[in-house]
């Protein structure tokens, strides 16, 4: 039984937030990337991490 | 907007490479080509690479070439089109990600390699992007890059040039414009690399007539995207005159039409202590002549004298 495609831990290690450069948090249930410096949510499509602004769910939107 | 910064539309460039998902598989011999290069050139370094990543992946040409190769630890791949990732993926089960040329999310000093088959030709600012893989990169960590060059498609240029000129009385810039050769090493010195190599191999490949060249860059993604671009749909006649053209000056004999395409490979480190470096100028302790096992002769030059 396979849940939603995790993402390879190895590669949580290299990622940052592509704007500010610092650390994100992976929100598994979300399957989101936070970045809380720059208030955005990378959505994980399919266990691949969008890591593009314009995609990205801006974390004051609600 | 287009500014001289800006030379690609980027949004476009995604787009172009959000199309191509479905004919890149049959248009990719000049990726596969060009990962085959990069293989070669990476399994002639006596090195192991525990974090490599390829940096616009395609549909996963360099993480097919790559996988599984003893010297290569956890292999990454991204591309800017989320679409070409899941089919890289797809093609190649490897770690992927969506993310930008132009602004990586690359923890600083994380990876032993960094990768790049023919995609940073469409990044705008290619000095800032070089510096953020320079970033990205471990201390005497490795950059492999291959990129088209100058003389990449320049019958295809003239030809369309000549046509536009002829019946729309202007010209307006269809071919990008490419990396010249000598000036990618000083790009990669300016970004803050070490023991930059650059060599470049032109690659010919023969069609039957410009339609078909056409149709193979659009299924390679690499449809014209320069912000001058002109924005009304090109007059067939257009086209039509630009094959005739690229027929009479370059077709063989047996008809087919020559299209060339310069791959530049571009090899530099990130900067470590261990890296052999130049001396200062002046910090010779012998002369020329003396290594050379000669007298030095005056070269019987006077220095004029200033008025």
């Amino acid at each position: 039984m396979v849940t939603p495609a995790d993402i390879d831990p190895k590669l949580l290690e290299i990622l940052v937030c592509p704007l500010t450069k610092g650390p994100l948090e992976y929100d598994r249930a979300a399957q989101e990337l936070v970045s809380k410096k720059a208030a955005l949510a990378y959505p994980v499509r399919d266990g691949i991490p969008i890591m593009l602004p314009d995609e990205a769910r801006r974390l004051d939107d609600h | 907007m287009a500014d001289s910064m800006n030379v690609f539309d980027r949004s476009l460039v995604r787009r172009h490479r959000d199309r191509a998902v479905g004919t890149l598989p049959g248009a990719d011999f000049l990726l596969r080509e060009g990962a085959a290069r990069l293989a070669d050139r990476l399994f002639d370094v006596a090195r192991d690479f525990p974090l490599a990543i390829d940096i616009g992946c395609h549909t996963g040409q360099v993480g097919l070439e790559l996988k599984g190769h003893p010297k290569i630890g956890n292999m990454f791949q991204c591309d800017m089109s989320p679409r070409l990732a899941l089919a890289a993926r797809l093609n190649s089960p490897i770690a992927t990600f969506a993310a930008d040329e132009e602004s990586l999310p690359l923890a600083p000093a994380s990876l032993d390699l960094v990768i790049s088959n023919l995609a940073l030709h469409w990044v705008n600012d290619l000095p800032g992007a070089l510096v953020q893989m320079r970033q990205a990169l471990k201390p005497d960590g490795l950059f492999l890059a291959t990129m088209f060059g100058t003389e990449t498609l320049r019958e295809l240029r003239t030809a369309l040039m000549e046509a536009e000129t002829e019946t729309m009385g202007g010209v307006t810039p269809r071919v990008s414009p490419f990396v010249d050769v000598r000036d990618a090493g000083n790009l990669l010195t300016r970004a803050g690399f070490a023991l930059p190599v650059v060599d470049a191999e032109n690659v010919t490949v023969t069609y039957t007539d410009m339609f078909k060249l056409m149709s193979d860059l659009r299924g390679m993604a690499q449809t014209n995207a320069v912000h001058a671009r002109h924005r009304k749909p090109t007059p067939r006649m257009t086209f039509l005159r630009a094959a005739a053209i690229y027929a009479e000056r370059y077709a063989a004999t047996n008809g087919r039409i020559p299209a060339t395409f310069q791959l530049v490979t571009l090899t530099a480190w990130a900067p470590h202590a261990s890296q052999q470096k130049p001396l200062r100028p002046g910090s010779a302790k012998t002369s020329l002549a003396a290594a050379l096992d000669s007298t030095e002769q005056p070269t019987g030059d006077s220095i004029p004298k200033p008025h």
